[in-house]
C-alpha cells in the first residue's frame, strides 16, 4: 500500500492565521500591519460582536482599496460606543449623519468623490440592523434602485441593543426584548413578523449581496475583497452576536456566531445580479436546541418544561434555510 | 486654533480611554501539559519535537528527542507508544501517529549521521552494569553532561533485552546497532562479555565514583509439569538469545507456546518464520487479558498463529500434551474445571515472565532486594550511597520505554550527586486536557496508514513487519498534532480581539496582552485551538 501525500496546514483555513503557510495566504486580521480601521479604546461592551465585525469588514475593505476608503456610519451602537465626542475609535475617514440616511449620505459622498474625479476612493455605509432594516429602509432600498456606487454593511445584532434592547424586523422568533416580553401563550418575539434584508437586496438585482458571520474570518474577508471588486450597489449582511442583549456570556461570542450557521439558522450566502452564485456547506451539523440553549433571551424555552413546540418551529426556520439555499452541499 | 462653528475640542483619540480598567478576569498565556509528554515514560517532549517536525525542521525535531531520548529508531519500533492512547486527538478522529513520525525522524537522523557531542569533560566516572535500553540512556545522559562512563555488559552484544528478546522483524539489527555506536561514539566505554558477579568488587577495580545497575530480568521462570515424556520443554527467552545468535533452533513440527505476554508471541510468530507446522499460543486467562500488546496478537494472528485461551497445561505425554479447560470466575480469576483434552506438540515453550538474577547485589550493604526486585526511592536511589538501579531490576512496568526513562532519570540524579547538588523537581504544568480544547478549528484529517508487509511474504523470513512513512506521510502526520496546551502561533487570538488587545510578536515570537485595553471578555480564551490561555480573577 502506497502512503497517500496531502496537502495539509494542521488548521486549514478555519483558525485566523497559519504559521505554515505563506504570508499572501493568511487572513488580513493575521497581518501584524493590518490597519485597525477601529482601533482600542472604544465603548464596545466585553466580547461585542459588532465591533469584532466592523473591524474584520473595514480592515478587510482598507486592504482592498489600498486605504482609499470613507466610512459612512448610522446611528447606532457602533457610532455611539466608537465616537463619544471628542474622541473616535476610527483610524479612517469617517461621517455620521443621521439614523435614517446613512445610504444617501454615502451616496453623496461616492457623487462628491465623482465630480471631484477621485474615483479610486471608496465608499461604504454601515449601521446595525435598526438603521437598516427599519429606521433606514427607505433610503437603502433608493440606493440599490439607482446602483449608487456603494458598499452598504449591516451588522446584524437582531435588536435596538443601545437604547435597552428593543425589538427591531431582525428579531428573530421567541427571542425576549424588552418590547417582546416572555408572557402569555406564546412568549417573546412572534412568529411570522420581520425581514431577511439580504433576500430583499437581491430581488434589487443589484451586482452583489452576501451574508457573512464573524465567526468565519476567511470567508468574510473573501466577500468584502469580492465586493470591492465591484462597483455599483453592493450589500453584506454580517451576524454578530450581542452579549448583552442576548443575555450570552461575553466569550460566547464566536462560538454563537457560528453555531447560528451550523444549525443552517443563518445561512452564508453570497449572490450576483439577483441570482445566488456561492454557499456555505454546514461542515457539522446541529440542532438549533445548542445555539439557543447559550442565550438568556431563549430562556423560557428551556428549563422543567421545555417549550417543545416553538423549538421544533425554530428548528424548522433552520431546515427549511437548509433546503431553500442548499446548505448541506452534495451529500444531501 | 480657530475651530469652526459649535466646536470647542480638538479630535481626540480613543487611545486615551484605557478599557483594561473594566476587567474582572485577566487572559494569561500558558504553556500546558500535553497528554502525550504526561503519558510518555521515557518523558519525551511529544508535543514540542511534533512541533519542529510540522515545519520540516527535522534535525531540530531529532534534537529535541536526544535530549530525553537516545534511541528514537529503536523507539519508533517496539515502543507501545501510550502517547497515541493518551493522545486528544483520538476523541476527534484518530491518534497522531506519533511512533511512526518518531520513527521517520530517527531513521533520518541515521541516514545523514547526525551526532550528539558529548559534554566538557568533569572528571568524573560511573560505572553502569548492563548495556540494555537503561543502561545505554543512562550512559548516554552521563555523557552528555561531561561524565566518563564505563558500561559492564555480560553478553557478547550491547542492546539487552531489545536485542535479545525482540526478534529482527521488529527491530531491524541495522537500526539497533547504528543507535548504539552513535553512544559509542560520544566516549562511552562498553566492555562486553564482562559479567559481573560482585558489584563491590567492580567497584572498586573499576575506581568509579556513582554506579546504574540495570541487568534486567533475563532468567525465564520455570515451571515443574508432571511428565512422562519426550516432548522437549524449552525456554521462551533462551529461544530468542539462540535466534539472535544465528544458532539452530528446534522451533519444528508442532510448537506449542505457554503464556500470554509478548515475549510469548515473539516466539510464535518466528516459529511461523521458520517453518513450523503449527504455532499455538495457550494462555489459562482470556484474550482480552493477555498482557501482550493488541497490535503483537493481531500480527501474529494474521501470520497463522493460532490462540488457544482458557487453558492450562497439566501434563506432557509422549508427543501430546493435556490440557485443562479453565473459567473465570466472578473475579475473573480462571478457576479448574475438571475437563481436559490432548494437544499433539512437537515442542513446548514456556514463555511464562522472567525474574532477575540480582546475586551480584547480594554483598552490598544497604541494598535491599524484596520479591526478586531491588527496592528503590522514587529517584531510583537504592539504600546504599552512590548506587542506583532501574529498568527491569526494580518495581514498575517491564518495557523499553520505562527502562529508557529509568536510565534518564537515574542520569539526572547521579549528575547531581556528582555536582553536589540536590535535584529540583520542576512544577508540573496543568494537563492540557480536551475541555480546555477548541478543536472545531483543526481540519479533518484522519490518520495516514502505515504500511505493512503482506502477510504471505511476512512468514517466509523476518523482514521488518512494519513499514516506514515516507516524508510526506512523516509530515502530514506531523501536522495532524493539535499541539494540546502549547500556541502554535494560529493567530486566533490576534485575530478575535474586539479590542485589538493582543500584541503580535513576530514568527516564533507568539503574542502579548495589552491589559491597558483588554476588557477580559475571554473570547480569545474560548477560540484559542489548543488551549493556551488561562483565565485569571483579577484582584479587585
Amino acid at each position: 500500500m502506497e502512503p497517500q501525500i496531502i496537502k495539509f496546514y494542521q488548521t486549514g483555513s478555519f483558525a485566523v492565521g497559519n504559521r505554515l503557510l505563506d504570508d499572501s495566504q493568511r487572513s488580513v486580521q493575521a497581518d501584524m500591519r493590518r490597519s485597525n480601521s477601529l482601533n482600542s479604546g472604544h465603548r464596545a461592551c466585553q466580547g461585542c460582536g459588532e465591533a469584532l465585525g466592523a473591524r474584520y469588514a473595514i480592515d478587510a475593505a482598507m486592504q482592498a482599496t489600498k486605504n482609499q476608503l470613507i466610512a459612512v456610519n448610522a446611528t447606532g451602537c457602533l457610532e455611539v460606543f466608537s465616537t463619544p465626542y471628542p474622541e473616535t475609535s476610527w483610524q479612517l475617514p469617517w461621517i455620521h449623519s443621521l439614523f435614517g440616511n446613512a445610504a444617501a449620505v454615502a451616496t453623496g459622498v461616492a457623487a462628491a468623490m465623482r465630480v471631484k474625479g477621485r474615483e479610486e476612493v471608496r465608499v461604504i455605509a454601515q449601521g446595525g440592523d435598526g438603521g437598516t432594516t427599519d429606521i433606514g429602509f427607505g433610503c437603502l432600498s433608493g440606493m440599490f434602485e439607482r446602483n449608487d456606487d456603494v458598499l452598504y454593511i449591516c451588522y446584524d445584532n437582531e435588536g435596538y441593543m443601545n437604547t435597552g434592547v428593543q425589538r427591531s424586523s431582525a428579531t428573530p422568533p421567541a427571542a425576549r426584548t424588552s418590547t417582546t416580553a416572555t408572557l402569555g401563550a406564546d412568549p417573546g418575539n412572534v412568529f411570522g413578523q420581520g425581514k431577511f434584508v439580504p433576500a430583499i437586496a437581491m430581488a434589487h438585482e443589484i451586482p452583489y449581496v452576501a451574508t457573512a458571520s464573524v465567526a468565519y474570518l476567511r470567508d468574510l474577508e473573501a466577500k468584502v475583497h469580492r465586493a470591492m471588486s465591484l462597483r455599483g450597489a453592493r450589500y453584506l449582511h454580517i451576524f454578530v452576536p450581542c452579549p448583552l442583549g442576548w443575555g450570552a456570556a461575553s466569550e460566547d461570542t464566536i462560538r454563537l456566531a457560528r453555531l447560528v450557521v451550523e444549525t443552517g439558522l443563518f445561512p452564508l450566502f453570497e449572490a450576483e445580479h439577483g441570482e445566488v452564485t456561492g454557499r456555505y456547506h454546514i461542515r457539522n451539523r446541529v440542532p438549533v436546541e445548542e445555539y439557543l440553549k447559550l442565550q438568556k433571551r431563549y430562556a423560557h424555552l428551556f428549563g422543567k418544561r421545555p417549550a417543545v413546540d416553538t423549538i421544533g418551529r425554530i428548528q424548522a426556520m433552520a431546515d427549511r434555510n437548509i433546503r431553500r439555499y442548499g446548505l448541506l452541499g452534495e451529500e444531501a | 486654533m480657530e475651530k469652526p462653528f459649535a466646536i470647542t475640542l480638538d479630535v481626540g483619540s480613543s487611545l486615551a480611554n484605557k478599557t483594561g480598567s473594566w476587567r474582572t478576569h485577566r487572559p494569561v498565556y500558558v504553556d500546558r501539559l500535553p497528554p502525550c509528554n504526561n503519558q510518555c515514560p521515557a518523558g519525551e517532549n511529544v508535543q514540542a519535537w511534533l512541533y519542529l517536525a510540522e515545519e520540516g525542521r527535522y534535525e531540530e525535531a531529532w534534537r529535541k528527542i536526544m535530549e530525553e531520548n537516545p534511541f528514537p529508531a529503536i523507539m519508533g519500533r517496539v515502543c507501545y507508544h501510550t502517547c497515541e492512547t493518551a493522545c486528544n486527538r483520538g476523541a476527534l478522529d484518530e491518534a497522531v501517529g506519533i511512533n511512526g513520525v518518531e520513527r521517520f525522524l530517527g531513521d533520518q537522523a541515521i541516514k545523514y549521521q547526525w551526532r550528539v557531542e558529548a559534554g566538557a569533560p568533569t572528571g568524573k566516572r560511573v560505572l553502569v552494569v548492563g548495556a540494555g535500553p537503561a543502561g545505554l540512556s543512562c550512559a548516554y545522559h552521563l555523557a552528555r553532561r561531561g561524565h566518563a562512563v564505563t558500561v559492564l555488559e555480560g553478553s557478547d552484544k550491547a542492546g539487552g533485552m531489545v536485542r535479545y528478546s525482540i526478534p529482527k522483524y521488529r527491530m531491524p539489527r541495522e537500526k539497533l546497532n547504528a543507535e548504539i555506536r552513535r553512544i559509542v561514539d560520544m566516549g562511552v566505554e562498553i566492555r562486553l562479555n564482562s559479567p559481573v558477579e560482585d558489584l563491590c568488587a567492580a567497584i572498586a577495580h573499576h575506581g568509579c565514583d556513582a554506579t546504574f545497575v540495570a541487568v534486567g530480568a533475563q532468567r525465564g521462570r520455570h515451571l515443574q509439569l508432571p511428565s512422562t515424556a519426550r516432548v522437549p520443554v524449552l525456554d521462551a527467552v533462551q529461544i530468542l538469545r539462540d535466534l539472535e545468535r544465528e544458532e539452530a533452533v528446534p522451533l519444528r513440527g508442532r510448537v506449542i507456546v505457554y503464556g500470554g505476554g509478548n515475549t510469548a508471541f515473539d516466539v510464535a510468530r518466528s516459529a511461523v518464520r521458520l517453518g513450523a507446522i503449527e504455532s499455538l499460543v495457550v494462555y489459562r486467562r482470556t484474550r482480552e487479558k493477555m498482557p501482550a500488546h493488541r497490535s503483537e496478537i493481531r500480527e501474529a494472528l494474521e501470520e497463522g498463529v493460532t490462540l488457544r485461551c482458557l487453558s492450562t497445561i497439566t501434563h506432557v505425554g509422549d508427543g501430546v500434551l493435556t490440557a485443562e479447560r479453565m473459567e473465570l470466575d466472578a473475579k475473573g480469576q480462571p478457576q479448574s474445571t475438571g475437563e481436559t483434552e490432548t494437544i499433539v506438540a512437537t515442542t513446548l515453550v514456556l514463555a511464562l515472565g522472567q525474574d532477575a538474577d540480582l546475586g551480584l547485589l547480594s554483598g552490598v550493604p544497604g541494598v535491599r532486594v524484596a520479591d526478586g526486585l531491588v527496592e528503590v526511592d522514587r529517584n531510583l536511589a537504592t539504600g546504599a550511597v552512590g548506587i542506583w538501579a532501574g529498568g527491569d531490576i526494580v518495581p514498575a512496568d517491564r518495557n523499553a520505554t520505562v527502562a529508557i526513562g529509568h536510565g534518564k532519570k537515574a542520569a539526572r540524579q547521579i549528575d547531581a550527586f556528582l555536582r553536589g547538588e540536590v535535584l529540583r523537581r520542576p512544577v508540573k504544568h496543568e494537563l492540557a486536557s480536551a475541555d480546555k480544547m477548541n478543536t472545531w478549528y483543526y481540519s479533518d484529517a484522519p490518520r495516514a496508514i502505515r504500511p505493512i508487509l503482506e502477510a504471505v511474504r511476512r512468514t517466509s523470513g523476518f523482514a521488518e513487519v512494519v513499514g516506514d512513512y515516507d516524508e510526506g506521510t512523516a509530515l502530514y502526520e506531523a501536522r495532524r498534532c493539535m499541539s494540546c496546551g502549547n500556541c502554535f502561533e494560529c493567530d486566533n487570538c490576534y485575530g478575535v480581539c474586539p479590542d485589538n488587545a493582543v500584541i503580535k510578536l513576530g514568527p516564533g515570537k507568539r503574542f502579548e496582552f495589552n491589559y491597558d485595553y483588554c476588557k477580559g471578555c475571554g473570547v480569545c480564551i474560548s477560540e484559542c485551538p489548543c488551549g493556551a490561555i488561562a483565565r485569571i480573577p483579577e484582584a479587585i
